[in-house]
C-alpha cells in the first residue's frame, strides 16, 4: 500500500554528502592525521601533520533514543564543538573539540545528563544490539533490557581501561543476528527451543508453500494437506528453531514464553590484529528469559568478564586467551557446564573436533 | 495493566530499568511519550511483553513509498485494540551520512520531521548503519520521506537489495586509514541508488568499507563485499618514538615483538627491526605504538567476499577475492567486479541465497570462472586436503 504523491517528488538522491557535516578541523586535516593518544578513558587526542589537535569525547548512548535526547546532544555540540558531532559503529556518541579546555565542562554536562564517558582503549565498549520486543516480530527476548542490565553491572568496565584488551559484547534477539554477534568477544543470543506451531487455518492464505518449504535449512518442512487445503507438516527432530520459516511465513510462529531463552557465546573477533578474525563459540546453551533484569544472563556475562580480566595476558582478546589456555580450562574457570550441546553436529561439524592428542591435564 | 490515576501508564517492570548507572532506554521512551501517544502505547505494549515474556509485533506487510521497494519495514501490533497507537508502527530506514557525522542543525531537522510524523523514537543507528526512525503509520510514510528528501536525506535499503553501504571514520579522524573509506562509501552508495531502492536480487547485498585491518565496521563478518584497507610496502618506523615508548615503560619485546603473529620483529633494547616480507599487516604493533609506527605508503585494500550471519546455511566470514587493489583504483575495480558478481548471482543464485552461500554451494573455483578471476594462493588458508578433484572432462581429462 502506498500513498499518492501531490507535489513533484524527490527520489534517489542518496545520503547527504558527508563533507557538509565535517567539523572545520577535520576537513582541514582530512587524511593528514599523524597519531593519536588516549588522554583518559573516553577522551582521545588526534594530532595532525599540521600540528593541529582534535579532541574526542566519547559517551555511551542507549541506541534507542527519543528526539528530545538527540536535541540535547545537538545543544552540547553547539555549546562545545561548533555544532558538530558524530556517532560510532557501537552506538556511542562523539563530540569533536578543538579546545582542550572544553573537555572537562563537556564531561560534566554529559555526567549530569547521565551519559557515561568511556569505551576507549582496553575497555568494554557499548553493546551492539538489536530491536527485541521493542520492534521485531521474531524476537525470542528483548535486547534493550538485557543490554541495560548487563551494562549496569559492567559500568566500570566501560569507564575504566583496565582490561587485558578491548572487549566487545553484542546482543541479538534471534538467530537472524542483526549485528555482528557471531564474531564478538561475548555474544548474547536470544533463542527459541521449540518448533513453530503451524497455523493450518491461515497458512494457505498468507504463505506460499514452496517458498516456505525451501526456507528451512534442514529440510524439516514437508508439504501436506490439512482439511483439504494445502499446508505443511514438520519433522520436529530436524528443527533447530532458527525461525527462518517464520520470516517467510507468518503462519509459523515460534515465540514461546516458557521455552524461549538466551545463549552465551565467546571468543569471536573481527579485527585482524595478532590472530585472524574468528567466530564466537558456545559457552552457555540456555538461560531462562527473566525480564526485567535477566539475572542469570547478567551473572554469566559478568563471570566471563571477571575470569577473563583475571587470567588473560595483556592484549589478549577473549578468544586468544581461551585458545592459549584451552577450552577445558575455560569451562573449569567459569564453572559453566560442558554439555552435548557444545559439540557441533551441523554441517562440517568435524572441523571443531579435537583432532590431535595434544591435551592439557 | 490498568493505567494509573495520574494518566501515565503503569509500567512496573520497565520502571525497574530506569534505575542503575547505564543510560536507560525506558527513560527515552517515556521522554518521547511526552509528545507522542505512539510512544506511550509503545511503552504500554512493551510492558505487556515484559509481563508475558513474549513479543507482540506481527510480521511486516508490504508498505513503502511510491517507486521504492524498500526503506520501510512494515510493523503491526498483534494487540491493536489494546494499543491502538501502535496498531501500525512502521520503521523507516534513512541512509546515514558516511562516518555518521552530523551538524546539530541536521540532527534537529531529522528530529523535527520525525516528531511531526512519527513516534519520536529513533535508533542511532541500526545494525547496518542507517538512521532508524521507529514507528509511524502508512499515511505518514510519503510525507516523511518527502520532507527528508527536501532536507537532503534519502531512504536506506531493505529486502533483497543493496543494503545501505557503511564505512569506518577513516581519513576523517584516523591516521591508519589506507584508503578514503567515507568517499568510497559515498560514491558506491550513489552509484547503486537504483539497486538500493528497488530490490531485484536473490537476497540482500552489503558493502562495508574499513580503512585498515582493525576493521571497525565488522566488514569481514557482515558484508557480502568487504573492503579492508592495507599497505604493501614497509611499515614506517620512527626510531626516536619507539625509544620514547620503551622509556615510558612499554615492554617492546613482550608487548610488541612477541605478539607479532609472524614473529617478524626484533628489538635489541635500542632499535626495532622489522622484516617486512613476513609481515601479514595485522596492525598489532601499530596499534600498540601509534606514535612510532604507521602503515606503509603504498596503500590500498584487500577485497573479500561472502560474509553473513547464520540464516540460512550457517554464518560465514568473508574470504579473500583480490589480495590488493591500489587505493586510487578501488572504485573502478569494485564497479567492474560487482557487475560480474551480480550477473553470476542473478543467474545461479536461488531465492534468499546470499553470495557467500552461493559460493559454498557451487564452489569457489566455479565462482571464479564465472566472474573471470584467476585463482591465487592468497585466496586460501591452505590448498585442498582431499583428492576429490573435479578435473575438467571436456578435453578428455587433465594433461
Ligand atoms: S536479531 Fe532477530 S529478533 Fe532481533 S531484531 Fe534482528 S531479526 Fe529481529
Ligand atoms: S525453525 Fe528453522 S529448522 Fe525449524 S522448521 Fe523453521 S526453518 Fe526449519
Ligand atoms: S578500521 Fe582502521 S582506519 Fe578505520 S577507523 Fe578503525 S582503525 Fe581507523
Ligand atoms: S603489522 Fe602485525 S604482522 Fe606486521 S609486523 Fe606488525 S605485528 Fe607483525
Amino acid at each position: 500500500m502506498t500513498t499518492a504523491p501531490k507535489t513533484p517528488r524527490i527520489t534517489d538522491i542518496g545520503p547527504p554528502h558527508y563533507q557538509k557535516f565535517l567539523p572545520p578541523l577535520v576537513k582541514k586535516n582530512y587524511g593528514q592525521w599523524k597519531y593519536h593518544e588516549i588522554l583518559a578513558p573516553g577522551v582521545l587526542c588526534h594530532v595532525a601533520e599540521s600540528g593541529d589537535r582534535l579532541y574526542t569525547v566519547r559517551a555511551a548512548t542507549p541506541r534507542l533514543m527519543a528526539v528530545q535526547t538527540l536535541r540535547k546532544f545537538a545543544d552540547l555540540a553547539d555549546k562545545y564543538c561548533g555544532g558538530h558531532l558524530r556517532f560510532t559503529s557501537r552506538n556511542n556518541i562523539e563530540f569533536l573539540l578543538e579546545d582542550r579546555n572544553n573537555i572537562e565542562p563537556l564531561k560534566c554536562d554529559l555526567a549530569e545528563l547521565g551519559f557515561p564517558v568511556g569505551g576507549t582503549g582496553n575497555s568494554l565498549s557499548n553493546i551492539v544490539h538489536t530491536q527485541g520486543w521493542v520492534h521485531c516480530h521474531s524476537a525470542a527476548t528483548d535486547a534493550s533490557g538485557i543490554v541495560k542490565s548487563v551494562m549496569d553491572a559492567l559500568y566500570d568496565r566501560f569507564t575504566h581501561q583496565d582490561l587485558p584488551a578491548k572487549l566487545r559484547i553484542a546482543m541479538a534477539c534471534c538467530l537472524n543476528m542483526c549485528g555482528a554477534v557471531h564474531c564478538s568477544d561475548i555474544a548474547i543470543l536470544g533463542i527459541h527451543t521449540v518448533p513453530p506451531k503451524i497455523q493450518h487455518a491461515t497458512l494457505p492464505k498468507v504463505c506460499e508453500v514452496p517458498t516456505l518449504i525451501a526456507s528451512c535449512p534442514t529440510g524439516a518442512i514437508r508439504p501436506a494437506t490439512y482439511e483439504g487445503k494445502p499446508s505443511v507438516e514438520l519433522i520436529e527432530e530436524q528443527c533447530m528453531f532458527c525461525g527462518n520459516c517464520y520470516t517467510v511465513c507468518p503462519a509459523m510462529p515460534l515465540n514461546d514464553p516458557e521455552h524461549d531463552g538466551l545463549s552465551i557465546w565467546v571468543g569471536g573477533k573481527v579485527s585482524n590484529a595478532r590472530s585472524a578474525p574468528k567466530f564466537s563459540k558456545l559457552a552457555v546453551p540456555f538461560l531462562p528469559n527473566h525480564p526485567p533484569r535477566w539475572p542469570e544472563v547478567v551473572d554469566a556475562v559478568v563471570k566471563i568478564v571477571d575470569v577473563y580480566a583475571k587470567n588473560a595476558r595483556k592484549y589478549e582478546r577473549v578468544g586468544e586467551w581461551i585458545e592459549r589456555v584451552g577450552w577445558p580450562r575455560f569451562f573449569q574457570l567459569t564453572g559453566f557446564e560442558f554439555t552435548r550441546y557444545h559439540i557441533d553436529d551441523f554441517k562440517h561439524a568435524g572441523l571443531t573436533y579435537a583432532r590431535s592428542a595434544q591435551i592439557k591435564y | 495493566m490498568d493505567d494509573a490515576s495520574n494518566g501515565k501508564p503503569k509500567t512496573e517492570l520497565l520502571d525497574q530499568l530506569e534505575e542503575g548507572p547505564w543510560p536507560s532506554f525506558v527513560k527515552e521512551i517515556k521522554a518521547a511519550s511526552q509528545g507522542s501517544e505512539k510512544a506511550t502505547d509503545l511503552l504500554r505494549q512493551l510492558e505487556r511483553s515484559y509481563e508475558e515474556r513474549k513479543g507482540h509485533w506481527k510480521h511486516g506487510g508490504m508498505v513503502g513509498v511510491l517507486g521504492y521497494g524498500g526503506g520501510v519495514i512494515g510493523r503491526y501490533s498483534d494487540l491493536p485494540e489494546e494499543f491502538p497507537q501502535v496498531a501500525h508502527f512502521h520503521t523507516m530506514r534513512v541512509n546515514h551520512p558516511a562516518g555518521w557525522f552530523y551538524t546539530s542543525d541536521a540532527l534537529r531537522t531529522i528530529c523535527d520531521i520525525w516528531e511531526r510524523h512519527g513516534s519520536g523514537m529513533t535508533n542511532m543507528h541500526g545494525s547496518t548503519g542507517d538512521i532508524i526512525l521507529l514507528g509511524t503509520t502508512t499515511d505518514q510514510l510519503e510525507p516523511t520521506f518527502q520532507e527528508l528528501a527536501q532536507n537532503g536525506f534519502d531512504l536506506g535499503g531493505s529486502g533483497s537489495a543493496v543494503r545501505t553501504p557503511n564505512c569506518c571514520v577513516g581519513m576523517a579522524r584516523c591516521e591508519w586509514a589506507c584508503f578514503d573509506t567515507m568517499k568510497l562509501c559515498y560514491d558506491v552508495t550513489q552509484a547503486y541508488q537504483d539497486e538500493l531502492h528497488r530490490p531485484a536480487f536473490a537476497y540482500k547485498f552489503k558493502f562495508k568499507f574499513a580503512g585498515c585491518p582493525n576493521d571497525c565496521v565488522a566488514s569481514i563478518a557482515r558484508a557480502d563485499l568487504s573492503v579492508i584497507g592495507t599497505w604493501k610496502d614497509d611499515i614506517q618506523v620512527d626510531d626516536a618514538e619507539v625509544a620514547n615508548y620503551a622509556a615510558a615503560g612499554v615492554d617492546i619485546q613482550k608487548e610488541v615483538c612477541d605478539l607479532c603473529p609472524t614473529k617478524t620483529m626484533g628489538w635489541d633494547g635500542k632499535k626495532l627491526s622489522i622484516d617486512n616480507r613476513e609481515c601479514v599487516h595485522c596492525m598489532h604493533c601499530i596499534n600498540v605504538l601509534p606514535k612510532a609506527l604507521r602503515p606503509g605508503k603504498e596503500r590500498g585494500a584487500v577485497v573479500l567476499i561472502g560474509a553473513k550471519a547464520p540464516i540460512m546455511q550457517g554464518a560465514l566470514l568473508s574470504s579473500v577475492l583480490i589480495p590488493f587493489v591500489p587505493a586510487e583504483e578501488l572504485l573502478d575495480t569494485l564497479k567492474e567486479l560487482v557487475k560480474r558478481i551480480w550477473d553470476f548471482w542473478d543467474e545461479y543464485g536461488t531465492n534468499r541465497e546470499r553470495v557467500g552461500e552461493l559460493i559454498q554451494r557451487v564452489g569457489m573455483p566455479a565462482f571464479l570462472d564465472g566472474i573471470g578471476l584467476e585463482p591465487v594462493p592468497e585466496m586460501v588458508a591452505a590448498p585442498r586436503d582431499n583428492p576429490y578433484i573435479f578435473f575438467e572432462t571436456k578435453n578428455g581429462g587433465a594433461k
